[in-house]
């Protein structure tokens, strides 16, 4: 078997007993919850008598222990049914679906933007440590990272949406603007601008700082002394060598921070009215719709493992050590 | 002192900004006394326009600075509790980890590696819907998804500590497997978890932003991120009132970074 398939057969089995124990630990912790969800639904829907409220418990389970509920959402699941959805009256799985494509639009083009700029800014800043030119990048990379997304959302929304009208102030698209084809494409274009800004700019500075002090130590290794003896040019010592070897951390990086991310887009969306599965996991918190956010929280899971074995496969193609096994 | 001398440019900036805060915190019930949630004023007065309120007033016409600085208060108590608390939770389950080995090791690990897989603040947000909204359940909620780090951390440098002559001396004594864990390893394998403080810190203070931006901070106290919500339903007409208390965040997060790169250059070049 070719490494790379046993690497990732390995990861997949890997992967089983960890989204067990999150199904489990996730599930004990709602339980512990006080009031079920029949008080949240009376809560909403108006009074009933005690007596369908009995009724309602009965039917949804809630009068036998936490074991037999479990047991019951256990086998819905393996058979693909992720409940019922108090908050919105729909089935969790039909939910979800139409959630998760913005996020995952969101989080990608984030994670592109926050990976070329920052690493490209973080060869100009590696290519000559101690330079000027490095330390202004390092010290904006620093008070980048203090930046928190949310808060950065809303400053872009008052001086690109409020002030100088260029940019839509949140949504995903205009609303009945009878656009379709390029336009519509343009239009939800224009809409991500902001959002995806707001996300990506503290990776951006994360990347930019992994890049430069990576390359930091990689100049002080004996092959690049060794190729600067041979006569080598400056730029191609820093990007056939030096550079290339730096982005492995930062490749790492990325698999890492894809759980931070989609945690940061719980925040950005909120912030840009954004209709996606981060807005979607606040909702379902202040709603106590604990079935809906049992499912987000086994989404996420398998949305940051499946994250993590694209970044695998792309170590494998950057690295021809993993590669070959050695 | 010493720490001080050992400190460049950089790390004494962040010392002096971050107890700047903190008196800021000690010190807001003298410089601002009263409740900062109370009316003290007409609503939406801009900053430096009345001396009363340097920095303006609210939609409510709570003053602004009263908030800033009784926000400072629950930013730093519970960033530094949750940090703390991770820090902890981490270690003990690094150690326990790296010392136990075996299936115990196995099953530990995996546990971290679940808590990983999903989203912290996702982790933080549910946690907070079971306990209710409160500084003790934010602490909480905060430390289940930010302990993973120090836990790895830990149980890397207890695995290279296991097989040293001490621990070795510490078992022909006959010390009980526990004692030699949590006295002998503990405190040696604890220094590279405690260079993640200023990292964990850090995280903390967004993440309790970010929460009570959300709404779902302690309703009883003023914070940061309440503010920046509160004052994001008058963005158009007062922005100042959502950029002041997040500049506040970024200042404090800044400092906190800058302490702690200055805080592990400064232990790299001792001996």
């Amino acid at each position: 078997m070719p490494p790379l398939v046993s690497l990732l057969l390995k990861r997949l089995l890997g992967a089983l007993p960890v989204l067990a124990i999150v199904l489990v630990g996730s599930f004990l912790l709602l339980e512990a919850a006080s009031g079920d969800a029949v008080d949240s639904y009376v809560a909403r829907s108006g009074t009933l008598d005690a007596e369908q409220l009995a009724q309602l418990r009965q039917e949804w389970g809630l009068d036998k222990g936490p074991a037999y509920r479990f047991k019951a959402y256990a086998t819905a699941l393996a058979q693909g049914d992720l409940g019922w959805s108090t908050a919105y009256q729909r089935p969790v799985g039909a939910v979800i679906p139409e959630r998760l494509p913005i996020t995952l639009l969101l989080m990608t083009l984030a994670t592109t933007l926050a990976f070329f700029i920052g690493s490209l800014l973080g060869v100009i800043a590696g290519a000559s440590p101690g330079s000027l030119r490095d330390r202004f990048l390092s010290v904006t990379s620093l008070a980048i990272y203090a930046v928190p997304g949310f808060w950065l959302g809303l400053v872009l929304i008052v001086i690109f949406a409020v002030d100088l009208r260029w940019l839509p102030v949140g949504g995903i698209e205009s609303i009945a603007s009878g656009k379709s084809g390029f336009a519509r494409l343009g239009d939800i274009g224009a809409h991500l601008i902001l959002p995806v800004t707001s996300l990506a700019m503290v990776y951006l500075a994360l990347y930019l700082r992994l890049m430069r002090d990576r390359m930091g130590e990689i100049w002080h290794e004996p092959f690049v002394q060794s190729l600067r003896a041979r006569g080598i040019g400056h730029w191609r010592i820093v990007w056939r060598h030096v550079a290339r070897n730096a982005v492995l951390p930062v490749v790492t990086m990325l698999g890492l921070q894809a759980a931070a991310m989609l945690g940061g887009s719980v925040v950005v969306e909120s912030v840009f009215a954004i209709p996606g599965f981060g807005r979607l996991a606040a909702e379902a918190v202040a709603r106590r719709d604990t079935p809906l956010l049992l499912g987000i929280i086994l989404c996420s899971a398998i949305t940051v493992i499946v994250a993590n074995l694209l970044v695998d496969l792309a170590y494998g193609k950057l690295d021809p050590r993993v590669r070959t096994g050695r | 002192m010493n720490a001080w001398r050992n400190l460049n440019g950089e790390g004494r900036m962040g010392a002096v900004i971050l107890t700047a805060l903190i008196l800021m915190a000690l010190l807001a019930p003298i410089l601002a006394p009263g409740d900062p949630l109370a009316i003290s004023g007409e609503p939406l007065l801009r900053p430096f326009a009345d001396a009363a309120h340097p920095l303006g007033t609210d939609r409510l016409g709570r003053d602004v600075l009263a908030g800033l600085l009784h926000g400072t208060r629950t930013t730093l108590l519970v960033a530094f509790f949750s940090a703390a608390a991770a820090l902890i939770v981490g270690s003990v389950v690094g150690t326990l980890a790296g010392f136990l080995g075996g299936i115990a090791d196995a099953i530990l690990m995996r546990i971290t590696e679940a808590f990983q897989t999903v989203p912290g603040f996702l982790l933080a947000l549910a946690a907070i819907s079971v306990t209710g909204p409160s500084v003790p359940t934010l602490i909480f909620a905060i430390s289940v998804g930010t302990w993973t780090q120090a836990a790895r951390v830990t149980r890397a440098e207890v695995l290279s500590l296991r097989e040293r002559d001490f621990v070795a001396a510490a078992r022909t004594l006959g010390m009980h497997p526990l004692e030699i864990a949590f006295r002998e390893i503990l405190p040696n394998a604890f220094g590279p978890a405690a260079s993640l403080a200023a990292i964990s810190v850090a995280a903390a203070i967004l993440i309790e932003a970010a929460l009570s931006f959300l709404g779902f901070g302690d309703p009883n106290r003023v914070t940061w991120g309440s503010m920046i919500a509160e004052g994001r339903t008058v963005l158009r007409s007062a922005p100042y009132l959502s950029i002041v208390p997040g500049i506040a965040l970024v200042v404090t997060v800044l400092a906190v970074h800058l302490l702690g790169r200055g805080l592990s250059r400064s232990e790299r070049l001792q001996p």
